[in-house]
Parts: structure tokens; sequence; C-alpha cells
């Protein structure tokens, strides 16, 4: 496994999204205190940690589905700002992975896929469609195609999210609890997916509390509590020898269940 | 001992559950109660029925050409709308321009229909229906206006009948709906000037019932207009009935909205989509869906709205069969008069409806969140 960076890494033209001190609250609940989190470009993250840490908060501020009211982030050397226009332009290049699928019910899989690279990147429709065909076969769902989402179970109807947002050929992918609506025996079907994703080199931050991939896939585990980056490490050392006394209460609470 | 267990042969249902005899026993004597009432509405229909159909159709008159002929009939004088339907049609439209209203109407059909046509790809009926929108009323206005390309003019207080009603139907149709998601996704928008803006408009027009506002519109409104700027009258109820309904259609448009999941929004922001696109492509084409029989509910009120225009004077179908039931060579008919009124209101009003019911049906896509 590579050697991982560690979180205070400087400014480098490799790095993909760097957070510097990002606070947010609702309204008087802080929920991010000081996250600073680099991440460099092929570099896969795991985030844990128990509900309620502000791990899936922490994600949104990185394609501003969530606004966040000190620090800054850079994606991609593009620093987020109030500019709509910017924030779509991060958005295109940032792929995003829901619990809850979130795909559109009222579009096929073929045109859930083929949408945005239609409307947001100006591809022909009949090339959209192919690229869209391209990334089903990947996912290894070629012949849901033509189906509504409605009609897929749970791992199938991921895994087709996924290849809505490769579609977009995204620089990162941020992945926010991918697996935890899911009933077990589908679970397997939508990691193997995202392992694949992990071989081909892309760059992935993904909260999950799915230890196993964690262990196989990450380059570092961070671990948050109560909206703060407390603990990370490579999996090897998080697993075997966490440091704060929060992260193995945790740890012996997930691997025990 | 390797015994393999037979699966039990499927039987037939018992008889008293399926067929005419079991949807009886269902619906129509499942218990005292229900037996109960079944004999009681059969009675009632026993009596009315034939009643109806006596006066409606056998004890009818339906050939001559005036009063006279009805003269000791004791079924409906339906002479009395054969005689009438062409002004309940068109009016007071001059008669020998009534052909430009036919073909108004036939291009309509023309044009609509392969909008109704479910092979049609669907990029095609959005062009369709887009160019539809833009030219037909133009083309419309042009032909039941004249005034140009050498056709006579006809005055807009002269348009009456189901001519009449169907304009304004149509208009305030095909206005307030575009209008009405406007408001709707105003009095949702981020942005408090446009929010404050769209929820006094809607408040505003829903706080006051039609009647008020066509007469202020025919009465109140030229006392404000400087002298001598004087709007056509049916402009004036178009402009009122369309506001009018907008409101209404905006609070239903908003009810669908509101049951989109924030996740879609999310999903639609995560692709890149700006506001418009996400709202065009993801949420409105669920939310309408979801509000298609409260949207239709609207249109259906409306429809039946538009008999409301007698009151400031213009002849729709409501005030034309109004207008000959009143008139002293044809007293005494105002039944068959109202009936037919009714008929006609229905026939639209309930088309409408199964055509509502068949859009959800096919619109329905097997998903439940």
């Amino acid at each position: 496994m590579n050697s991982p960076s560690t979180a205070h890494a400087p400014l480098s033209e490799q790095s993909m999204i760097q957070m510097e001190g990002v606070h947010k609250w609702y309204g008087a609940f802080h929920v991010l205190k000081d996250i600073n989190l680099t991440v460099q470009k092929g570099e896969r993250i795991v985030v844990c940690g128990p509900s309620g840490s502000g791990k899936s908060t922490a994600i949104r501020c990185i394609n501003r589905l969530e606004e966040y009211q000190r620090g800054r982030i850079v994606v991609d050397g593009k620093e987020l700002s109030n500019d709509v226009k910017l924030i779509e332009q991060i958005r295109r290049d940032v792929g995003m992975v829901f619990q809850h699928f979130n795909l559109f019910p009222h579009l096929t899989v073929l045109e859930n896929c083929a949408l945005a690279p239609i409307w947001v990147r100006k591809t022909p429709r009949k090339q959209a469609e192919e690229l869209a065909m391209q990334y089903l076969e990947r996912v290894k769902i070629p012949e849901q195609a033509k189906k509504y989402p409605g009609q897929l179970s749970g791992g199938q109807q991921q895994r087709v999210a996924i290849a809505r947002s490769l579609c977009m050929n995204p620089k990162v992918m941020l992945f926010d609890e991918p697996t935890s609506a899911l009933d077990p025996e589908m679970i397997k079907e939508v990691l193997d997916t995202m392992v694949a994703l992990a071989e081909d080199g892309m760059t992935m931050i993904c909260v999950t509390h799915e230890m196993g991939f964690a262990k196989t896939v990450a380059h570092r585990v961070i671990f948050m509590d109560s909206g703060e980056i407390i603990e990370q490490n490579t999996p090897e050392k998080f697993f075997t020898n966490p440091q704060s006394e929060r992260t193995q209460l945790f740890l012996s609470q997930i691997l025990h269940n | 001992m390797a015994q393999s267990r037979l699966p039990h042969p499927d039987l037939p249902p018992p008889p008293s559950t399926i067929g005419a005899l079991g949807w009886m026993r269902r619906n129509l004597f499942s218990s005292p109660f229900n037996i109960a009432l079944t004999a009681l509405a059969t009675y009632l229909l026993w009596i009315t029925v034939p009643l109806l159909l006596n006066w409606a159709l056998f004890d009818a008159t339906w050939s001559g050409d005036d009063r006279e002929a009805c003269q000791g009939g004791s079924g409906a004088c339906w002479v009395f709308i054969r005689v009438h339907l062409d002004q309940f049609m068109y009016g007071f439209y001059p008669k020998a321009q009534r052909w430009r209203v036919n073909i108004a109407l036939l291009l309509l059909i023309l044009g609509a229909a392969p909008l109704f046509i479910r092979t049609m790809p669907n990029p095609v009926k959005v062009k369709l229906g887009l160019g539809l929108l833009v030219f037909y009323p133009i083309i419309a206005f042009v032909l039941f206006k004249g005034g140009l390309l050498g056709l006579p003019e006809v005055e807009t207080s002269l348009w009456g009948g189901l001519l009449l009603t169907l304009v304004i139907a149509g208009v305030g149709m095909t206005a307030a709906l575009p209008l009405g998601v406007l408001l709707a996704l105003g009095r949702r928008s981020q942005m408090p000037a446009i929010q404050t803006l769209c929820i006094t408009f809607i408040e505003f027009w829903r706080g006051v019932p039609l009647i008020t506002v066509l007469f202020m519109s025919s009465v109140m409104l030229p006392l404000f207009l400087p002298e001598g700027i004087n709007f056509d009258k049916l402009l004036r109820a178009l402009v009122g009935v369309t506001l009018f309904q907008a409101a209404y259609m905006a609070e239903v448009v908003r009810g669908g909205l509101q049951a989109i999941p924030k996740g879609q929004f999310e999903a639609a922001a995560a692709l890149g989509l700006g506001y418009w696109k996400a709202m065009a492509l993801i949420v409105l084409p669920q939310a309408l869906k979801l509000v298609i029989p409260g949207i239709v509910n609207t249109f259906i009120a409306l429809f039946k709205d538009t008999s409301l225009v007698l009151i400031i004077g213009l002849f729709d179908l409501m005030n034309t069969v109004h207008n000959a039931i009143t008139n002293p060579a044809w007293l005494g008919f105002s039944t068959e008069g109202y009936v037919f009124a009714a008929a006609v209101y229905w026939l639209f009003c309930f088309s409408m409806s199964r055509y509502s019911q068949n859009l959800e049906k096919r619109l329905y896509t097997g998903h439940k969140r």
C-alpha cells in the first residue's frame, strides 16, 4: 500500500482537496470544528466515527451541499466561494454517492446516467447514452438500462448511482455512507464496485463503517467525533494501535457488533 | 427413502367468489345493511329512471322548426335546442364568418392530435407542444378577430357561446399553469424579495372571489385609467381569470414541490445542474406528476367558473343559453336550456377528468420513494 500523506502536507500541485480550518454551525450548534484535511490525487480516504460526529457534513461541504461559516476549501485548485457558477463547475468534477441513492425515479436507469452529460457537459445525446452504457457495464448492470429505479434492488440502485456519477468523469468521488441503507446481502456488490473503482486509481473520500473496506482500500483512515478530526492514520496502525481513547471505544463498539 | 414431495395442484377458486356473481356478493350483498342499501337504491332508480327517460327521449319532441311543434308534447322540446344550436356554439359571431371559427378548431385538433399518439417520440412532442403554445394563439386570434389578411373584423363583443367559453377556459388554463409554476417556485425561493412578492400575489388573489375580480376589472378599472384608454372587455376578463386561477395553481404545484425529497434536489445539484435545469428536468416532472389530480381539479373549476363572465355582460355558453330562454318567442323551455348547458359543461369536465386518470396511469413508473 502506498505511504499515506499526512494531514499537514504542504499545499502542493498534487493535492485534490484541501480543507483548512473549516468551521460550521447549525444555529448555535457547532457541527464542524476546525477541520483540516488534505487529500492527494489518487488518495483514498475512509472517514468513520459515531453518528452525529459531522463526517457526512464534512464531505458535503466539499461540493457545497452544506455551507460552512469559517475556513476555506480548495478543490482541484479552485477555492469554493459563493459564486454559483464556480460551485456548479466544481460539482461537475466531484462525484457524489448518497446513502439513499437519490436516483431520479421518473427517468430510466439509462436516462439517469445520461442526463448530466447531456445537460451539463453538453454531450450529444447519442454519445452520452453510449457513455452511460459503458459505465453501466462497468458496474455490471447494463441489462437494467431500460428499467426504472423503482424496479431495481437497493444494491443495483446504488451501483446505478455510482455509474451516474462516473458518467460525469469526476476527478474525485465522495461516498456518503453508500452501504448503510442496504440489506446485508447487497452490501458486497456495492463494495466490490467501489474496490474496482479504487483499483483504477480514483481519488475517493468515503464515509463508511465498513472496516473491511477501509483495511483493503484506504490509504488513510480518519476518525471524527463531535465535529472534530480526532485521529488519522494508515489502516494498519489505525486498527491495531489506535491512539485516542475515543477511537479505541469506537473501534471496540463497531468491531464487536 | 427418496420421496419427492409433489407440489399441491392449483385448485380453481370457489365459483361464488369470481365473475359477476362474486362481484355482486362482494359489492352489493355483503351484509344486511348493504342488502338494504341495494334494495333502496334499486327502488329509487326504478321510480326515477323511467321518468327521466320518458321526458328526455321517448316523449320528447325532436322535429319541427318552432315552438308550435312542441305544443301538447309531455316530454322535452329539443327543437328549442336545435333551433338555437348555432347561437349556443358561436354566440353573435356573424353567420358568414363562422367558417373561421371552424377552421381554427380544425387546426387545433390537427395540431394537437400528434401529442396524444403514444408512439410519438417525446422530443418531437415537446417541440410540437411548444410550437403550438406559441403560434396557435396568434393564428386563432387572427382568425377570430380578423381585420388582417382581408378578413373582416369581428369585435370581441360578438364572440359568444361555447366559442367564448372555450377561449376563456383555454387561455386561462394555458396561461395559469406556467404562471402558477413560477409563483410556486418563487414562493419557495431563497430570495426574500421574490418570496414576499409571490406570497403577496397568491394570498391577494386567493382571498378575493372571482366575481369581485371580474366586477373590478370591468367596472372599477376603467375609472382608474386615463380618459380614452380602454382595454377590451374580454381581455380584462381573460387577465382576471388567469391571475385568479394562477394563484390557485401555485398552491397546487407547491404541494407537489414539497413532496419531492430533499435528496432529489441534492442529487441534481451534486451533478452540477443549475437551479433551472434541476427544476425543469428533475423536480418539476416529478412534482407535476404528483399533483395531476389537483391541477385537473383546478382546470375543471376554471372551466365552470368561466360562466361567471355573464355578470360583466360577456355572452359565454351559459349566458347565451340564458338569453335564449328569456327570449319571449321561446318562453317556457328553461329546463331544456339548462339541461343542455349542464350536459355540455359535464362533457368537457368529465373528459378532462378521464384524461387525467389515464395520464396518471401512463406516467406511473413504479417508484415508491
